[in-house]
């Protein structure tokens, strides 16, 4: 029974994504069913689960593990699922998505994100990783007809499944090191080498990295990114780029802080320049683009630089300042792409810039809650993300990465000139007439104006959620 | 001769790197996909070979998992490539470059 | 008591309610409602901060410290950060300016913004009032996030206010200027911020100044002096000093009120304030504050320069804006805080006034801007005239108007403190300040009409589409203007008299009530009110440890920055021997006064011989001086050099870069330097993301190898 404890979370949404498959198989041609809802009871069952378990420690089958820990980014992922959810009603029937494959693979890959977070053990944490992106490149082509959608399912998947095959090497490799997949074990075998480790441990180490980096889109590991978020239905853009990096960020710093530990100095060192390049190449690329959702794929490049550096500054502040930046991050983005999802009709739904032209005329609220979000993303106070930002960089310069910071600090302030310019376009222009905003239901607005308030509650009152953080980073490293 | 785990990395590293040459040079993406294959079952090779190593089974239990894995992801990696061939009538992947910059 | 009732945090929510409004209901209610409603936000707010003041000034000096946290905003772990605000004098000065200025300016606004549609007007409003909001908690903020909070707020609504004609391309491109040099100076802001968070662990301003007491002056370039350097850096972004003042003659294309509130007298003063604010901090960076001084008087002189030939009457006032700053930077750099914040203060008032005057003209005009194109506005306009005039008195320095005694405060400061070749810079641009203002004023209102010929020009610079028919009779400012310009005339006038000298025999009561304020941490214990004059000679307070600049730097506020282990000793004690030093300082305090009425007298002199007296005469010069005339009316070509030496060879290789240009679209322009070396690094990445796959998975590989290589090779 404690075995299922642990798993509980898990156990919930994958019960609610079976019913919403059976929904669907059951479900007569014309008839319409609110097939969302159950994943929404499914997912809000997984934060209940998560809060009954918090502090419980409760372990499953060895390789799962229920901590503090786990449960935040479970609770983190199970509230992007949600957000998600509640954005896509209109746009599954807008854009004829099916409804039943659409929701089973959402939860399915909240899934796989919750087992990443919580996994101890090398094979699950692949396993989940597998279940959590195929259900992702699915997602991406899932409008089977558009040329776009399935040209970056192609590319997420060939290069998502390359990357495995390193990342499953780099598994190899740690097997081969410490004779078990079980992260406890590894990190006991390289604590003993850890003075002079051989060169399985460095392609254990190097090749597990390679793998994250290319989850959490880090250059050069990236270049999958832009192409797949600017490809897929936008709905599914905030879902990836907030719940995949989430949990590739979990996994990587559970990995990378338990099990390589002992050679910190040594991934540190590699890590700052991968996270000071991603920073620069996700800044500097996404100023000069013009389609929106390409540019928040370059900004989520350039987010995914400012977590690296809160792994790297992984002090007490620096780890639980990556968990409150995965929160307050995953509010703002997901915001935003359900924005763009609602501003979007099935004729015009490329998100480009020009599509922002007059918002504020058009659509007041839509136009505020868009630049409530992107000032968030781009640091500015009091939003959650100048809290997030500066936790991070705090954390750096405490830790001594000034270098680190300072290119932090510097790509935030040149980024803020890609969120300004949507927000400049959204309420410095008279072309009213141009833009035709499709209605949209009340749950999406609801979404939405959740988003917002979390948005701005984790800019002014953080504390409760920092030292929610704080709490849970605290129970395993 | 007999076969050592030496070889039998060494074939694991030959493969992976066939592999990864396929990948790299290779235009036609079903051809691409089973490279990518390739690399996995490399993968597997050296799971399998450090199981018997550590004269343990958790490595091959493991490259179970993985075949089991490398099966879905093929499922569905073909679906993608059908879906991609209706909309593009293309195998060459320097064809697929819509979207780019 | 009756203000500590009230509290702190209304001051900036109630404009920040006034935003809400008509942010939300704003197109939906007629503009008298919106205009009304944010001339209330901001005249609340004023209430409730004349209502603390009042009750701060009841208490007794050492304790002269209203603190409110409104609540924790961070607290976890080693990071305690409450959204906290705290009135001291400093605050109460800056407080009290921001929200009387700002509703005279709102009062303003709602003749001036007449002509807007019902939106826009709302819109507009909806900006100003978030304005106010954030530039109260800029000054009310008492640690450096909640600043910063102020800081970052007021940069975003100054955008919003310039581009706010985007329909204009200058508007748009004006606006962008603003926000890539702010934000330069944001980003030296932000490092100096973590780097004071490192150094003392706190980001308080009164904790601060209490660690600051651990700390001797820097003799090398140590870490206080970068870390100040940086809060220097971020200073001149907002407060257009050398090197990053380009943005804000620009700004200009802004509305005319904002031009007055945003970009003469609050915002643009947020540098200043900061750097008062943290007076103890900058004292221990010597080298620093000499950098702060020299890059003031230096600022102050060139745009005074630049001034002299400017034909935009809104140019010359900014390059008056710019140069006046300057004067504020030279103060704080040479350690006269009260003199820069009492000089922030005077010039609130009348340039707050020659800037809503010059939009009376301008609304007048119908929109013309070009002081070749007026004169004779005397009779026409005799309200604007004469309060015009007042400011401009009050700004040329002479007595006993605003201007001189702030700006004789701060030359005599200077000069005390031994910076002799910077208080010659400074009588220098005193003696231009005086000749340009009055070649303003004489251009505009005296000489012969030349405007009844420019009617044809309509009001695209006025932005509003409504194009009156000619008309014979101008009119003069309607009362919603006409009152605010009246009071800002007053206080003009009066606005000095706080700050009389104690060489005139004043008593100087604005320095006795803000010096506490530049030294909390030792307020309670060493402070005297107005005894700062009767300090000895400085150099014998200075620790002998200390360098010559700690002794230049430290000495204008005596006592206050010696080190505590000297302080207890020299504090008091020498008091009787200083006072014959400060008999013989007296009568060369006068006489330097004497000197600089002169001076402003003889630029009013040459202003009016050139300008009213012989017109004829200004264009002989003129053409005699042709090399330097261009010189200055092209601003020292530092527009074009920029665009020369950074943004064309960056546009040029990023043009032949790019396969294919960026369309510049609304927003893209020409104008900022940044974006183009974005651009071009983008132009670099375009080539590698081609699109194939191929591409994509050998970026992949090229990562693996790399990362392997690293550990392997090792």
């Amino acid at each position: 029974m404690d075995n299922l404890q642990a798993i509980m979370p898990m156990l919930i949404v994958t019960l609610a994504a079976m019913a919403t498959m059976l929904a669907e198989a059951f479900r007569r041609k014309d008839e319409r069913m609110p097939i969302g809802g159950l994943g929404v009871i499914g997912l809000v069952g997984a934060i209940a689960a998560a809060g009954l378990l918090w502090d419980r420690n409760a372990v499953g089958f060895g390789v799962i593990q229920a901590d503090n820990f786990s449960l935040f980014v479970t609770v983190v992922v199970a509230v992007i699922g949600l957000f998600t959810i509640m954005f896509s009603s209109e746009v599954v029937e807008r854009e004829g998505i099916p409804s039943g494959e659409y929701y089973t693979l959402t939860l399915f890959s909240v899934v796989g994100m919750m087992m990443m977070a919580s996994a101890t053990d090398l094979l699950v944490i692949f396993i989940a990783l597998e279940i959590m992106s195929i259900a992702v490149y699915v997602l991406t082509g899932i409008k089977r007809t558009d040329a776009a959608g399935t040209e970056a399912s192609f590319k997420y998947f060939l290069l998502g499944s390359f990357s495995s095959a390193f990342f499953l090497y780099g598994i190899a490799f740690s097997y081969a090191v410490s004779g078990s997949t079980r992260l406890d074990a590894l990190s006991t075998a390289i604590a003993q080498s850890a003075s002079a480790p051989g060169p399985m441990v460095w392609l254990a180490m190097g090749l597990l990295l390679v793998g994250f980096a290319f989850k959490v889109s880090a250059v050069p590991f990236h270049m999958w990114t832009p192409d797949a978020y600017e490809g897929a239905p936008t709905v599914v853009t905030g879902f990836m780029s907030t719940g995949v990096k989430a949990a590739a960020v979990a996994a990587f710093l559970r990995v990378f802080l338990s099990a390589f530990e002992p050679l910190r100095g040594d991934w540190t060192q590699l890590l700052t320049w991968i996270a000071m390049l991603t920073m620069v190449v996700g800044t500097v690329v996404g100023v000069a683009q013009t389609n929106v959702k390409r540019m928040l794929a370059y900004s989520s490049i350039a987010h995914a630089g400012y977590l690296l550096a809160g792994i790297i500054a992984a002090s007490a502040i620096g780890k639980s300042a990556v968990l409150f930046y995965l929160a307050s991050y995953a509010v703002a983005n997901v915001g935003a792409f359900g924005v763009i999802a609602f501003i979007a009709t099935r004729e015009r739904n490329t998100g480009e810039l020009t599509d922002f032209t007059g918002l504020w005329y058009a659509k007041p609220m839509l136009a505020v809650l868009m630049a409530v979000f992107l000032l968030s993303l781009g640091g500015f106070p009091p939003m959650a993300g100048f809290i997030a930002k500066w936790y991070i960089f705090a954390a750096a310069v405490n830790e001594g990465f000034y270098t680190l910071a300072i290119v932090g600090v510097l790509t935030s302030v040149v980024s803020v000139f890609f969120y300004l310019r949507i927000v400049v376009m959204m309420f410095m222009s008279s072309n009213k007439a141009e833009l035709e905003v499709p209605p949209f239901g009340i749950v999406g607005t609801l979404g939405l104006a959740l988003a917002a308030i979390a948005t701005f509650y984790l800019g002014i009152l953080p504390t409760r959620l920092i030292d929610l953080a704080t709490q849970s980073i605290s129970t395993i490293f | 001769m007999t076969i050592t785990p030496g070889h039998w990395l060494a074939l694991s590293a030959a493969l992976f790197t066939i592999g990864l040459i396929g990948v790299l040079v290779r235009r036609n993406l079903i051809i691409i996909f089973m490279a990518i294959e390739l690399m996995l079952n490399a993968g597997n090779i050296a799971l399998v070979t450090f199981s018997n190593l550590h004269q343990q089974v958790s490595g091959q239990v493991f490259a179970l998992f993985v075949i089991a894995v490398a099966a879905a992801e093929a499922a569905v990696g073909l679906g993608i490539v059908l879906a991609l061939y209706r909309n593009k009538e293309t195998v060459n992947i320097d064809e697929i470059t819509v979207m780019r910059w | 008591m009756v203000g500590t009732s009230v509290p702190l945090a209304l001051i900036p929510l109630l404009p920040f309610a006034g935003f809400l409004f008509n942010g939300v209901f704003g197109r939906k209610v007629s503009k008298s409602v919106s205009g009304l409603v944010a001339c209330l936000a901001v005249g609340g707010a004023f209430v409730v901060a004349a209502l603390n003041v009042w009750s701060l000034v009841q208490q007794p000096v050492e304790q002269r410290i209203i603190e409110q946290t409104v609540f924790w905003w961070i607290s976890s772990g080693d990071l305690q950060l409450p959204l906290q605000f705290r009135l001291d004098p400093l605050g109460a000065l800056m407080v009290l300016v921001v929200s009387g200025i700002g509703t005279l300016i709102h009062v303003y606004s709602t003749a001036y913004m007449h002509e807007e549609a019902d939106g826009e007007y709302a819109r507009y409003f909806s900006y100003l009032n978030l304005f106010a909001a954030f530039m109260l908690v800029l000054v009310l903020g008492a640690n450096f996030p909640v600043m910063f909070v102020g800081w970052e707020g007021v940069g975003l609504c100054s955008y919003l206010l310039i581009g706010f004609w985007f329909k204009k391309k200058s508007a748009s491109d004006a606006g962008k200027k603003a926000f890539v040099v702010n934000r330069i100076g944001d980003f030296a802001f932000l490092i100096g911020m973590f780097m004071a968070f490192k150094e003392f662990g706190t980001l308080d301003f009164l904790a601060i100044a209490e660690k600051t007491t651990l700390y001797q002056p820097e003799v090398t370039f140590g870490l206080l002096s970068v870390m100040t350097l940086m809060f220097f850096v971020g200073a001149t972004g907002k407060s257009a000093q050398i090197p990053l003042y380009v943005w804000l003659p620009d700004a200009m294309e802004g509305p005319t009120p904002v031009s007055a509130l945003i970009h003469a007298a609050t915002m643009v003063t947020a540098g200043v304030y900061m750097i008062g604010r943290n007076a103890d901090l900058f004292s221990l960076a010597p080298q620093t504050m000499l950098i702060i001084a020299t890059i003031g008087a230096l600022t102050a002189l060139m745009a005074a320069t630049i001034g002299l030939v400017q034909n935009d009457i809104k140019r010359v006032l900014a390059y008056s804006t710019v140069s006046q700053l300057g004067y504020m930077f030279l103060a704080m750099g040479v350690g006269a805080f009260t003199g820069g914040i009492f000089h922030l203060y005077t010039h609130a008032f009348f340039k707050a006034l020659m800037f809503l005057g010059s939009g009376a003209v301008i609304h007048a005009l119908h929109g013309e801007q070009d002081m070749r194109k007026m004169g004779g506005l005397k009779q026409h306009l005799p309200i604007t005239f004469w309060t015009f005039l007042m400011g401009t008195i009050a700004i040329a320095g002479v007595p006993p108007l605003a201007g001189f005694f702030s700006k004789d405060e701060i030359l005599w400061k200077t000069f005390e403190s031994g910076h002799t070749v910077l208080w010659v810079v400074g009588m220098i641009t005193a003696f231009l300040t005086a000749t340009y203002m009055f070649r303003l004023l004489y251009m505009t209102f005296y000489c012969e009409p030349k405007w009844a010929h420019s009617h044809g020009h309509g009001s695209h610079g006025h932005g509003s589409n409504v194009d009156h028919a000619h008309e014979a009779h101008l009119h003069d400012a309607p009362p919603a203007m006409a009152i605010p310009l009246m009071i800002l005339a007053v206080g003009a006038v009066l606005a000095g008299l706080v700050g009389v000298p104690h060489a005139l025999n004043g008593s100087n009561r604005i320095e006795a009530f803000l010096e506490p304020s530049f030294h909390p941490a030792r307020a309670g214990a060493t402070m005297f009110p107005g005894s700062t004059h009767a300090v000895p000679s400085p150099q014998a307070d200075v620790a002998p440890a200390a360098g010559d600049h700690a002794a230049q730097a430290a000495d204008t506020h005596g006592e206050m920055t010696v080190a505590p282990a000297v302080g207890g000793e020299h504090g008091l004690a020498p008091a009787g021997h200083g006072a014959e030093a400060a008999h013989a300082d007296t009568a060369t305090e006068l006489g330097l006064m004497a000197l600089s009425v002169v001076v402003a007298l003889a630029g009013i002199g040459l202003a009016t011989y050139f300008f009213k007296s012989n017109p004829q005469k200004a264009d002989q010069v003129q053409q005699s001086f042709a090399g330097v005339h261009r010189v200055l009316l092209n601003k020292y070509y530092v527009d074009e050099f920029y665009d020369a030496v950074v943004v064309q060879p960056i546009k040029r290789t990023s043009e032949r870069l790019l396969w294919k240009v960026v369309d510049a679209g609304v927003i893209d322009g020409a104008v900022n330097g940044t974006g183009f070396i974005v651009r071009t690094g983008g132009a670099i990445m375009r080539l590698v993301q081609t699109g194939s796959v191929r591409v994509y998975a050998a970026s992949v590989f090229v990562g693996v190898l790399v990362v392997i290589g690293y550990y392997l090779a090792r």
